[in-house]
């Protein structure tokens, strides 16, 4: 089954062919099939794959279809690397993905048919894209999909592209996406320099040998990469931004997948990170950071989107800290558990907009009675990211912490106070949402309405899996053998625990920060509920609070340090370096040829004896070249 | 003779024919001009077809006889130039009522 | 001195002198008849150097039917007159000393080629017979003089479509 691996990326990629190329000709319903049959193939032959792996035995499978570049002594070949930690990932985005292209067949009816179908065309591209991505068995293959999500997040967040401001959200995420990008593509280059191949076998097997500087470079070049596409600090700025695409766009590519690709990456390569000490710090501290900073932010946003768009880059950051402290099966965990419960979010803000046309939530509340299943979906999914047992985010959450602990007080201290945070604003957000009255106009309240089933039942299969995905790791303190995740995914993270001795924390400290971080949880609920289900918090706000509702002022320090001065260099360029440097010498290049010409106009007077004159002159300057000057 | 005789006086006579052209504005007299730098010519591969002939007779009885074959051929052709080139200096008369070169400049446009 | 010798530089000065002659002379009569006598000084060359063929070939055709044909156009158009106008004076210097470097640098080239010590043969040598060159040109030549006779045909042609009047 592993040998039809190439079926998984193809068939998305015929949906986007057809979707793109017919877009004209379609019906609605047509495209709708196309595109969610292509991904449901892929996610089934994604499920055979999947029972496959399981099977005892089983061998990392490198499928290779051809030679991709061949240079020198360097060999890439285009090849596909069938293991645990891609086969996991392909689960999460074809079946993510799927219920994401159902769900947009009923969010996306309103807009014209082809542009309905480039919508379908693009999503599409987007799974063959990040199918390459995360199948990839080299870094070169690797680098072609983390572009191709890159473009088609551009694409996609830009897809109302009549409306200028998405078209700077779309380009600020591509521009920013290219900065992570040439990170990567140094290290690419640092490895084919250094290890003289881009294989994942080869290049781990060689790390070993390398100088940990060398690596400390490679992992940290990555690791930009990794900031640009999975927006930690300094580059998260564009996903917040990037919330002016279609809801399940931000659902699909903003939240479950795409974001999640440079945690794929790290722990893909998890042994070069393992060896390079520095890095991990410097990623634990980076993802830290990250996560308190958006969830500060979070606190503090109005628009039902954003406020998602920094918990999901407050999440990545807690991601990324399990990768800091060498806790890669934690971040894939809580990737797996974030892809269902936040892409749940997502889905359920999106149907709560596609009822009330509005994205503020001051002018939302009481839609408990007016959307039934999207309100207890919503709901499951907010227990879920606040990390209330026995929901998935409970589990994996509670395994970064614990390995956070181990590794460094610092780092739980700020983990758990950020899981105060993320439990305060995901209830402020789902109270101000659902609970108490109708704050809209009446006109709006009349065309509430619970969404069709094409949304509904997306939402709930996501909330299934958001409650019980998490007892795919349930901790080792409870049973013996119980983290499934864990045995699955351990021949990917065998290089690197056999590095480094993993400490387990004692059985009843492990206990004592599970009862912690609930606590802390609970704590966030209730106070958030009890505080925002009667009094919505309506007015702007003051003081810190609009610190925090304007996001900390990064955006415009960002405009301030780099987008002005660069804009000034570029019409510093364009009026004076092109004006009076470039075209005065293009001018002047014109204006000598014409004098030059006029000039020697002159010399052709018609007379056929000036000719031979000085045909003769010529002659004789040849003879005394040729003659005299060459020997 | 010495080679360099015959060579030293064609390229006289070559270059007499050179001035005269450039010198002379009468399309006839240039044209005999053109006629004396062919006959220098021609009396250069005369010379040198007797040269060879002198080095090589032992071995080959009609050694650089293809000299004297050439000077023949170029007498036809010079020939055949001079009845055309006449008649179009006999049309130039007729049409400008010189034969001064000068009055050719319609290279010019 | 030898009279061949005696002769080869009496032949030399005078085809020189009179091509300069050719060049200066006022008047285009004057210039054709200075011409011929180049001409004759040439086939006294040729007949030096025993090309006897070519020498009355050169005689037949330069001397005698083209030289006519120059003449004839001359005074068709009556131009012994002194009519010429005269060139720019610059010009003319211009085209003296153009013609001069071109034989400076000839000499120059020249003075030392390998082959200045050869002797051209004069007085003697077959292959300047008619038989002889009959020979070649009928055996080796034959093409070629054939394409020359159509040459002839053109060029007759040409003449004859340029001379005649509209």
């Amino acid at each position: 089954m592993s040998k039809l691996v190439y079926l998984v990326p193809l068939s998305p990629f015929i949906g986007f062919l057809l979707n793109g190329l017919l877009r004209k000709n379609l019906s609605k319903s047509l495209t709708g099939i196309i595109a969610c049959g292509t991904v449901l193939v892929s996610f089934i032959v994604s499920l055979l794959i999947f029972f496959d792996v399981r099977k005892d035995g089983f061998e990392t499978e490198i499928v290779s279809l051809f030679n991709f570049i061949h240079i020198g002594a360097l060999k890439i070949s285009f090849a596909f690397q069938v293991d645990q930690l891609s086969v996991l990932f392909l689960l999460i985005i074809t079946g993510v993905g799927f219920l994401i292209h159902v769900y947009s067949t009923a969010y996306m009816h309103d807009e014209e048919n082809d542009h309905f179908a480039r919508y379908f065309a693009y999503l599409n591209l987007f799974v063959f894209s990040m199918l390459i991505l995360v199948l990839g068995a080299n870094y070169v293959i690797m680098f072609i999909g983390w572009e191709g999500v890159g473009l088609c997040s551009y694409l996609l967040i830009g897809y109302w592209f009549k409306n200028v401001e998405y078209g700077n959200a779309a380009k600020k995420a591509f521009i920013m996406n290219r900065i992570g990008d040439l990170g990567f593509l140094i290290a690419v280059f640092w490895m084919i320099s250094k290890f003289g191949a881009v294989t994942f076998s080869e290049v781990f097997s060689k790390a070993p040998t390398a100088p940990v500087a060398v690596l400390t470079g490679i992992t940290l070049l990555l690791f930009i990469g990794a900031t640009g596409k999975s927006a930690q600090i300094p580059l998260y700025t564009w996903l917040p931004d990037a919330m002016a695409g279609p809801t399940p766009v931000s659902a699909l590519i903003h939240a479950a997948t795409m974001v999640t690709a440079g945690i794929y990456m790290i722990a893909r390569s998890n042994i070069m990170y393992t060896l390079a000490p520095t890095t991990q710090t410097v990623i634990a501290i980076v993802g830290t950071a990250t996560a308190l900073l958006a969830a500060s932010i979070a606190v503090k946003q109005n628009d039902i989107k954003k406020v998602l768009a920094y918990s999901t880059v407050s999440q990545l950051g807690y991601m990324f800290l399990a990768l800091g402290v060498g806790a890669y099966t934690g971040a894939v965990f809580h990737v797996m558990t974030h892809a269902f419960f936040k892409a749940l979010l997502f889905l359920g803000a999106g149907s709560v907009i596609h009822a009330a046309h509005e994205q503020d939530i001051r002018k939302m509340g009481g839609l408990k009675k007016f959307m039934p299943v999207t309100h207890i979906t919503f709901l499951l999914a907010c227990l879920a990211i606040a990390g209330i047992p026995p929901f998935s985010g409970f589990f994996s959450k509670d395994e970064i912490l614990s390995a956070a602990y181990e590794k460094n007080k610092i780092y739980y201290l700020v983990g758990a106070f950020t899981a105060l945070l993320t439990a305060f604003y995901m209830f402020r957000l789902y109270a101000t949402t659902f609970l108490g009255k109708f704050r809209g106009t009446s006109e709006q309240e009349h065309h509430l309405h619970e969404s069709p089933s094409a949304i509904t039942i997306p939402l709930i299969i996501l909330a299934i899996l958001a409650v019980i995905g998490g007892f795919a790791g349930i901790p080792e303190v409870f049973a013996k053998g119980s983290h499934w995740l864990h045995q699955f995914l351990s021949p990917v993270f065998a290089g690197s625990e056999k590095i480094k001795e993993v400490h387990v924390v004692a059985a009843n400290q492990e206990l004592m920060l599970m009862a912690v971080s609930v606590g802390v949880a609970i704590v966030g609920v209730v106070y958030a509920w009890s505080k925002f289900s009667k009094n919505p918090e309506l007015e702007d706000a003051k003081g810190f609070g609009k610190l925090l509702a304007d996001r900390w002022y990064v955006d415009e320090l960002y405009n301030a340090i780099i987008v002005k001065p660069l804009n000034a260099f570029g019409k510093f360029l364009n009026e004076v370096v092109e004006k009076s440097i470039i075209d005065w010498m293009v001018n002047g290049v014109g204006k000598a040829v014409q004098y030059g010409s006029r000039q020697i106009r002159l010399l052709q007077s018609g007379q056929v004896g000036g000719y031979v004159l000085l045909m003769v002159i010529g002659m004789v300057i040849l003879f005394i070249v040729e003659i005299f000057i060459k020997k | 003779m010495p080679i360099n005789y015959y060579i030293f006086l064609s390229v006289a006579l070559f270059c007499i024919g050179v001035a005269g052209v450039l010198t002379r504005r009468n399309a006839i007299i240039i044209f005999m001009c053109i006629e004396l730098m062919l006959n220098a010519v021609n009396l250069l591969l005369v010379a040198f077809s007797k040269m060879h002939h002198a080095a090589l007779a032992a071995s080959n009885a009609s050694a650089g006889i293809n000299g004297q074959i050439f000077v023949f051929f170029i007498m036809v052709v010079a020939a055949a130039e001079v009845s055309v080139g006449l008649a179009i200096i006999v049309m130039m008369y007729r049409n400008t009522h010189s034969v001064d070169v000068n009055f050719l400049n319609r290279l010019k446009h | 001195m030898s009279p061949t010798q005696i002769l080869f530089w009496f032949l030399s000065v005078l085809a020189i002198f009179s091509a300069i002659m050719v060049v200066a002379s006022k008047s285009p009569v004057h210039s054709v008849l200075w011409l011929i006598v180049v001409f004759f000084a040439i086939s006294g060359h040729y007949i030096l150097l025993n090309a006897q063929f070519i020498a009355i070939v050169n005689l037949i055709v330069y001397a005698g039917a083209i030289m006519v044909l120059f003449l004839f156009v001359i005074m068709l158009m009556n131009l012994n007159a002194e009519t010429e106008p005269q060139k720019n004076k610059w010009l003319k210097i211009a085209g003296v000393i153009a013609g001069g470097a071109l034989l400076m640098v000839f000499v120059a080239a020249l003075k030392n080629a390998d082959l200045k010590n050869q002797l051209a043969q004069v007085n003697q040598g077959e292959i300047g017979l008619i038989s002889n060159l009959g020979m070649a040109l009928f055996h080796d030549y034959v093409v070629p003089f054939e394409v020359s006779s159509v040459l002839f045909l053109s060029a007759m042609v040409g003449a004859v479509v340029i001379g005649k009047k509209e």
